[in-house]
Formats: structure tokens, sequence, C-alpha cells
């Protein structure tokens, strides 16, 4: 019977000792949807999945980092590009899981969306431990996007004029190839060489495929990288106008696309170049 | 302070256990050491499929596509179904490192016995005057080679891919184990591709990717049983030429794929399995599966499928003289063919760490491939259309991403003998087979991988020779008693 006793009185004790040693990261949660995610039980998912590439200790710095271009994210530095919440802030769960779930096309993370929703809140859950500022910050309030413009030629050559305006081909390049002036002078937070994104090599961008992303994208910035915030510098009509525009520049149909095709046939001789020889922008 | 994992302990602890289990199978390969010894047993070839070079080209870990290498996980199908391509836009050779080249091999030396009770030896070794055939168990053991897969795969160009894998035997003699093209995402849609050459049947549970790997344990029972007495080659776990449409979700929890293959087991040259020479026939396969998200307790699949075959009884023949009086008859196309089917249901359930795989399989064949006679002659008196039902549950216990329990159970039971009133026995043809086993894979990472592999396996057949290569080319000594054959292994699995 004592033996019995102090038995369970030693396993009472381990037990005590062992929770008060667990790392206090390890509690964290992820709300994606309905789901709660652990991040204990995200940890052998992470190993699993991703230790490769962005390191045991979650700075980016996985066997396989410097072969890789861009570099993993670093999540010790808790900076994230692809956000539905202000620049600066930190992204919600649910950003964090259409991440993993989307992958970043043009970039070695893959989509995880063969894991299931659990594993990837779980995977959630985990990423939040390794930086302590999700444990002082809370994730900002996902911008709105309102409802979309419709789509027409005048939306169009107003996004035109803007991309002029704003200086936009600076960086993405007169014909968005990514390969404007100052592109080559670009770094990123890790002061890494960065490349600018080239809208002719896809359907999709890195932080999703729709318009609606797209408008979100350049509303709350791609933090980490020169990507800046225009929340504060166009209206959301403008926001809209810029949307359809950009997509006159990428490779697949599109309804813009069609559009501007169908004007620049019409009016050749009224559209003035992209770049540092339009003198005040416009078309 | 970043936090670390506790490699270093995790690695001793892992490695302690495995010690045991590695001294636990040598004391059971100790046991029955005055068994007569014979000619070495032959492993059978690997044949497996686990692919460094996609995880170099990628940089992802073995444990990104594979539960424990060379098992595939959801991730990995899904990057199998869609053509070996993360769909990242980097899947095309155009965007590969120039000093990357798509090759890796695999090859496992190893230590194993294979003992064979109920086998015909001579009493007195050598086979002297007053020697007489007894019922013997040969055992031999040994320092040994498996096969090696030279396997190579990847991407020819965005949704072009490709597979080729000369595969060995441990004396390196070579064949072609898979090789073919496929045409992805047809039209932009994932439920349409199209697969040419030779290649595994689509089955839910693979053979090709499993675990094992002893003598006796390493194929499944199922996927190669034929009614003994039968003239059928076929077997389902072996790869086939043909052509497949195949077709799954976004994330592959839907998938489907149908088969149009020549009727000869997979062998190139219009050859059957027997050597003889093939039909001109064409069988069809039909798989299916569907999996589904059980929160916590992981990614659930059930599945079905249907091979529908067919097998000659008879030969188109040529007989000319032999020049010494005599004739020789050449075959030259089977002819006569009869057909046959299996059809089964299986399933990959997953309880956390816990994966369950259990398979039911029939299967049924024409009464003249029972026979073994010409579809041209009438069928004796007492034949029928043989048959028999299989099935196996197999478990894989995932410590972690480097250590996995294994073990898998097996039965055939004969429903339906070729001959009535043949003196057989009922249960004659029956099969049980029992493996279990434990793999350690000590690194982890994007460029090779290694495991520790330990296993022992056991089968029991009722009147015949056990499937695996143990014991083959001896004669059994009583179709009476069972056969029982087992297997120990320790290896190094390697691949690179």
């Amino acid at each position: 019977m004592k033996t019995k006793i102090a038995f369970i009185t030693m396993a009472l004790g381990f037990s005590l000792v062992f929770a008060a040693a667990l790392p206090s990261g390890l509690a964290q949660e992820s709300h994606v949807g309905p789901l709660t995610g652990n991040a204990s039980s995200g940890k052998p998912l992470y190993k699993r999945f991703c230790i490769g590439c962005h390191g045991p200790a979650g700075d980016g710095q996985g066997e396989n980092a410097p072969w890789i271009d861009p570099k993993p994210r670093d999540f010790t530095a808790a900076t994230f590009k692809c956000r539905s919440t202000p620049t600066g802030t930190l992204p919600t769960d649910d950003d964090l899981d259409n991440a993993v779930t989307r992958g970043f096309v043009t970039t070695n993370m893959p989509s995880w969306n063969p894991l299931t929703p659990q594993q990837r809140a779980d995977l959630v859950a985990y990423i939040k431990t390794f930086s302590p500022r999700w444990k002082t910050d809370k994730p900002g309030i996902p911008i709105h996007i309102p409802a979309e413009t419709p789509v027409t030629i005048q939306s169009v050559l107003h996004g035109r004029e803007l991309f002029q305006k704003m200086e936009c081909w600076k960086c993405h390049g007169p014909a968005g190839h990514g390969d404007g002036p100052s592109a080559a002078t670009l770094t990123d937070s890790k002061d890494q060489p960065i490349r600018p994104y080239n809208f002719s090599t896809g359907s999709r961008f890195k932080c999703g495929q729709t318009n609606q992303d797209l408008y979100r994208i350049f509303m709350t910035g791609v933090d980490g990288t020169p990507m800046p915030s225009f929340a504060d510098v166009i209206q959301p009509n403008d926001a809209w106008d810029l949307v359809h525009f950009l997509r006159t520049l990428q490779t697949m149909h599109t309804p813009e696309l069609a559009l501007w095709q169908k004007y620049s046939s019409e009016h050749a001789s009224e559209i003035k170049p992209i770049g540092p020889d339009a003198a005040s922008g416009g078309n | 302070m970043p936090r670390r994992f506790p490699i270093g302990a995790i690695a001793l602890r892992w490695s302690l256990i495995s010690g045991f289990c590695v001294a636990c199978l040598l004391l059971l390969a100790a046991f029955n050491r005055n068994a007569p010894t014979a000619q070495a047993a032959p492993l059978p070839g690997l044949h497996v499929r686990a692919i460094p070079a996609f995880a170099r080209k990628y940089g992802l870990p073995c444990s990104a596509c594979h539960t424990a290498w060379p098992e595939l996980n959801n991730f990995g199908q899904v990057f199998r179904d869609n053509g070996y391509q993360l769909g990242n836009e980097r899947d095309s050779p155009i965007w590969q490192n120039p000093s990357y080249f798509p090759i890796t091999f695999r090859i496992t030396p190893n230590w194993h016995r294979e003992s064979t009770n109920n086998l015909a030896v001579d009493s007195i070794p050598g086979g002297g005057p007053g020697s007489t055939l007894v019922a013997g168990t040969v055992q031999q053991n040994g320092f040994d080679l498996s096969g090696m897969d030279l396997w190579s795969a990847g991407t020819l160009y965005k949704n072009i891919s490709f597979v080729l894998l000369p595969s060995s035997d441990q004396n390196a003699s070579w064949h072609f184990e898979s090789a073919f093209v496929r045409f992805d995402n047809i039209k932009g849609s994932s439920w349409f591709n199209v697969k040419f050459g030779k290649f595994e049947l689509d089955n839910l549970i693979s053979e090709k990717r499993f675990l094992f790997l002893s003598g006796n344990g390493g194929l499944y029972q199922s996927y190669h049983y034929d009614v003994p007495g039968t003239i059928n080659d076929f077997g389902y776990g072996d790869n086939q030429l043909g052509i497949e449409i195949a077709g799954h979700s976004r994330n592959s929890y839907t998938r489907y794929s149908v088969s149009v293959l020549s009727s000869n087991d997979g062998n190139p040259g219009f050859v059957s399995g027997f050597g003889t020479p093939a039909n001109r026939g064409y069988d069809v396969n039909l798989a299916f599966s569907q999996a589904f998200n059980a929160g916590s307790l992981g990614l659930q699949r059930i599945g079905a499928f249907a091979y529908i075959g067919e097998r000659p009884t008879y030969f188109e023949t040529s007989t000319t003289p032999d020049g010494s009086g005599g004739t020789t008859t050449l075959q030259l196309v089977g002819l006569g063919n009869k057909p046959f089917y299996r059809a089964g249901v299986a399933g990959d359930f997953f309880l956390k760490k816990l994966e369950l795989m259990p398979l039911f399989m029939y299967g049924h064949d024409n009464p003249y491939l029972g026979a073994g006679l010409s579809s041209q002659s009438a069928l004796p008196p007492g034949a029928k259309a043989p048959a028999w039902a299989g099935g196996l549950l197999e478990g894989h216990y995932y410590v972690n991403t480097q250590n996995v329990f294994f073990a898998r159970f097996e039965r055939i039971d004969v429903s339906q003998q070729p001959f009535v009133n043949a003196g057989f026995p009922t249960d004659y043809g029956n099969v049980r087979a029992y493996s279990f086993g434990y793999r350690w894979y000590p690194i982890m990472f994007s460029r090779a991988g290694l495991a520790l592999h330990s296993e022992y396996s056991i089968v029991k057949s009722n009147g015949f020779l056990p499937l695996s290569g143990d014991g083959s080319g001896l004669q059994i000594f009583s179709t009476a008693n069972p056969v029982w054959s087992s297997s120990v292994m320790l290896g190094f699995d390697f691949d690179f």
C-alpha cells in the first residue's frame, strides 16, 4: 500500500514539474473558422512539413534556406506579407491559414491544401509561438473591401493613369514585367535582394488570385518588402480602377484585358507609353 | 531565446528502443538452428518508391510527402496525382538548378534469415544410397543485398510528367518496373489525366510503397494470389502495361482511374508471366476512392476496385521437324481466352498516430483457367470456377517522423477449389500471414534517406509453397500439411 501511495505521489509530482516546465508558447491557440488550433499539435506537423525551410527555431534558417530564393519566412520577426490587416499589424489567424493553404506562387512554398483544416489550424497556432509579439500585440482589424466597381474601359484607363502617376512602373516596369528602373536596387527588411512582382508570369499573385485579393494587396501593403500600403493615398474607387488596369498586364484572358485590347487597337495613336517619357501620365 | 527540438534526447531514447528491437529480432533469429541448410533463399526485389530527387528539387523533407518513406501521405498523393508538380510555377524543368539531376537509387544491405518447413529434403545429404525424401525444414541466414531501384521521375514540361524505373534483383538482373509518360491536368482539369506505359495499378493500399521488406512480408499475399493449379498469371500487385485515365479533386480527396491493360501481367514483349506467348486481349481496371476529414483524428479514406481480365487457355502453334525425326512445337499466340476478375474494398484510416489499413478482396477465375485446360475441350466432371476471398489488416504506429512500428495480418480462404473431390483438404490453398517490424529513420532531411529496418514475418500456406521467394524451386513434402515459412530481416535501407 505504501508503495502504491509513493508511486502515485511521485507520478503527481512529476506531472506538476512537467506541466510547469512546458514552454508557455505551446499553449498558443489559433482560431480559424470554427476550428481551434493547438500549438502542441502543430509542433510535430511543423517538424514534419516546415522545418526544412523555416528551421527548428522558425527563423527561416532551415537546412534548405541557403538554396532558396526568395528566402523562407522568419516567423520570429512576426512580419507577414499577406494580410487582411493594415500595414504593420499582425495578421489574423485566417490570414495565416490562407497563406498555408494557398502557398506562395513562384516561391518554394507550396500549397498545403492537402493537409486537413485542423492540421493547418494547428500549424498556425504553432507558428505563433515563435515570436513574443503574439503575446503582446493583437492582430489588426481586417480592412474593409468595398464592392467592386464595374469593369469599364474608363476604369482601366484611369487605373493606367494611376499606375503612371503613383510611379508603380518604377518597380514593376512599364509593362508590369518587374523590370522598372528601381527594380535592381530593391531589398527586403532583411536586406535581401527582392524582385518586384512580374504580372506576366501567371494567373496568380502571391497573396491570392481574385480582384479582391489584388485590392487587398495594395491597400495593406506587403510588409517586409518595399511594397507600401496605399490605403492612405488612394480612394477605394481609384483602387478598383488600378486593379482593373493591373489585370490587363497579365497573360490570362480577363474581361479587363479584352476591353483594353479592343480599345488599344482602335485608339493606338492616342495611347501614351508608361514610364519616364510620359510627360504627365495618362493615356 | 529560440527554442529548439530536443533532438539529442529523442535520438538517444529511440536508438535505445531500436537497439532493443534489433536484439529481440536477433534472438528470434537464433531459434531453430538445427535445421538443415539449403541454397540461399532469395529476397524479392523491393520495387519500392521514395524519391529523394524530388526532395532535393523542392527542398522539402522526406516527411512532407511520406508518413514514413516510402508510404505516401496525402500531400505526397496530391503531388503524385498532379503529375509530380507542386503547382507553384516552379515545376517545369526550366526552373531547375542545372546541376540537379532527377535520379534516385535505393538498396538495402541486410542480414536475413529464412526458414521453411514441410519441404522434401534428402534424408542423407547428397542423396546417396539409402537416402529418401523426408519432410525437413530448410533454413538459411546471412548477410545479403536487396534488389536495387534506379528511379527517375519528374516533369518533361509543365503538365507532362514521366517515370522511368529500371529495377534489378540482387544479382543486378535488370528489368523495367515502371516506364510511363503522363499528360496532366488536360484542359486545365485535375479530373482528366492520361498515363501511358507501364505503371502500378491505382491501389489505395500500395504494395510499392509499403514498409515491409522481408522475404515473406515483402508482398501482399492477396495481390499475388491465384488458387494453386490455375493457369492464371495475374497479380494485382504487379505493374501493368497499358493506358490509364485518372482524375482527382484538387486535394485528392476524391480519386478515380480507369485503365486498359494488356492481358499479360505487365510483361513486355508479348509474353505472359509464365514465359508463354501473350494473348491479344485487354484487361480493365477500375478504382475509386474517397477521403473525408475526421477532425483531429486525421484524414480517412475508403475505396473500391475491380479488375476484369482474361487469359489464354491454348496457343496458336507451329510444329516443324526438329531434324532428328521428331517435331518441335512453337507456341505463337495465346488463344481461347477465358475471363477472371478481382474485386475489393480497402480503407486507410488514421486515429491520430495510428494508421489502420484494411483490405478485402475477392478473386474468381473461369473453370478452364482453374483446370488448366484448353477451351477447345470439354470440362472434366468436377471442374469448378476457382474462387477465393482474401484480406489484410495493416497497422502503423508513427511515434514521430523518425520512428514507426508496423504490423500486418493477412488471410486468404479458398472458397471454391478448381476440382471437387480431387482429394485435397478443404482448406487446401488457404494462407495466413503475420508480419511486424520497426523502422528508425536517423536522418530526416531533403537530400537522402536512411532507415534501420527490422522485421519478422511468417506465412502459413496450406499444401503449397508460400508466395514469397523463400523455398522456391524446392518440392513440398506433403500437400496434406501446411508449409510454414518465416523471415527475419535487419537492414539499412537507404536511398539518395
